[in-house]
């Protein structure tokens, strides 16, 4: 399946949101992820299945004024 | 000196200064003007993750090591939707109901988008958020703000990043005595720290900055002379200026003066 990941067209095996992002390589840390511009909470990662062409925005800290 | 005035949402800050988290030439001169700033207040955002390199995270425990209080910001947001998603994003990764909202209505000017922002303001105090508004000294849009919700405003100084210094002395100073109970926060614009000591003795109760230190030539450097002005003009407010008068008065008595011509 391709997605969008952070704007690069991404091949991944598992649709599933978790698993994509630990295929993606999002192990643990602190980040935050978007499915076609909605927020999607870490209570309701493991509820949301990508569908081929969605947009995943996975954001973490960054330095900001 | 005890910095005992307006608490943010509850939180009383040990020091009137907010401070950036951007720009800065490497993360260790970062930690170091943090440390002479004294800021009690670090200014964050969020930008994509690669997941293999985890940059954030490197950069997230470096945040903690400061001990400030972290404000995240929605930084580059245009819309109201875009600013609403990046404000739950940010309180899940940073777990601070704190947002400093950004919404912005040019590129060039990085002007806020006014109609914007209280739209977006009122939609997040809904959702429990404690919102740092990011405004103009437009006392309507102000009123509107509060009335949204907001406990705090942030009037700009000058553009972002601009080094203007205090653009409209005349607002700013109605916009302190229009609301002299609200936490009012100089955000953006200020260059040099006679800025930021103007802003404080305007009655101002914090001022927030990034590019004016992290572009110094020596940013630590710079981070202290801020703290002082800050603090200078903190005690200046305090001790309650003279009135500035137009003619002249001698100070020197004139009473008992030796009549020499």
């Amino acid at each position: 399946m391709i997605i969008h990941h952070n704007g690069e067209e991404t091949t991944i095996a598992n649709p599933q949101l978790n698993e994509a992002l630990r295929e993606l390589g999002y192990i643990e840390g602190r980040f935050a992820t978007a499915v076609n511009e909605n927020f999607v909470p870490i209570s309701e990662r493991q509820t949301i299945t990508l569908r081929d062409g969605d947009r995943l925005e996975v954001v973490a800290p960054m330095s900001g004024g | 000196m005890n910095f005992d005035r307006k608490a943010f949402y509850g939180v009383p800050l040990e020091t009137p200064l907010m401070l950036g988290t951007a720009l800065y030439p490497s993360p260790s001169v970062l930690a170091d003007a943090f440390t002479r700033s004294k800021a009690s207040v670090a200014t964050v955002s969020l930008r994509r993750e690669n997941g293999v390199s985890g940059a954030g995270q490197d950069f997230w425990q470096l945040i903690q090591s400061l001990g400030c209080k972290v404000l995240p910001n929605t930084a580059g947001c245009y819309s109201v939707k875009e600013a609403v998603t990046t404000a739950h994003m940010a309180r899940e990764v940073f777990d601070t109901k704190w947002i400093k909202l950004e919404v912005i209505g040019h590129s060039d000017s990085l002007q806020p988008d006014v109609f914007g922002l209280v739209e977006t303001a009122k939609i997040l105090c809904e959702d429990g958020f404690e919102v740092f508004p990011y405004c103009t000294e437009d006392l309507i849009v102000a009123e509107k703000l509060l009335k949204a919700g907001c406990e705090v405003l942030m009037p700009w100084g000058a553009p972002i990043g601009s080094g203007l210094g205090l653009n409209n002395l005349y607002g700013l100073r109605a916009m302190r005595a229009a609301f002299p109970d609200i936490p009012l926060v100089i955000d953006a614009g200020l260059g040099v720290p006679s800025h930021a000591a103007t802003a404080m003795e305007l009655g101002y109760d914090a001022i927030l900055l990034n590019t004016a230190v992290a572009k110094a030539g020596d940013p630590a450097a710079m981070a202290e002379a801020f703290a002082l002005a800050v603090r200078a003009g903190l005690l200046a407010a305090e001790a309650d200026p003279m009135e500035p008068r137009d003619m002249a008065s001698p100070s020197t008595p004139v009473i008992g003066k030796a009549f020499l011509s």
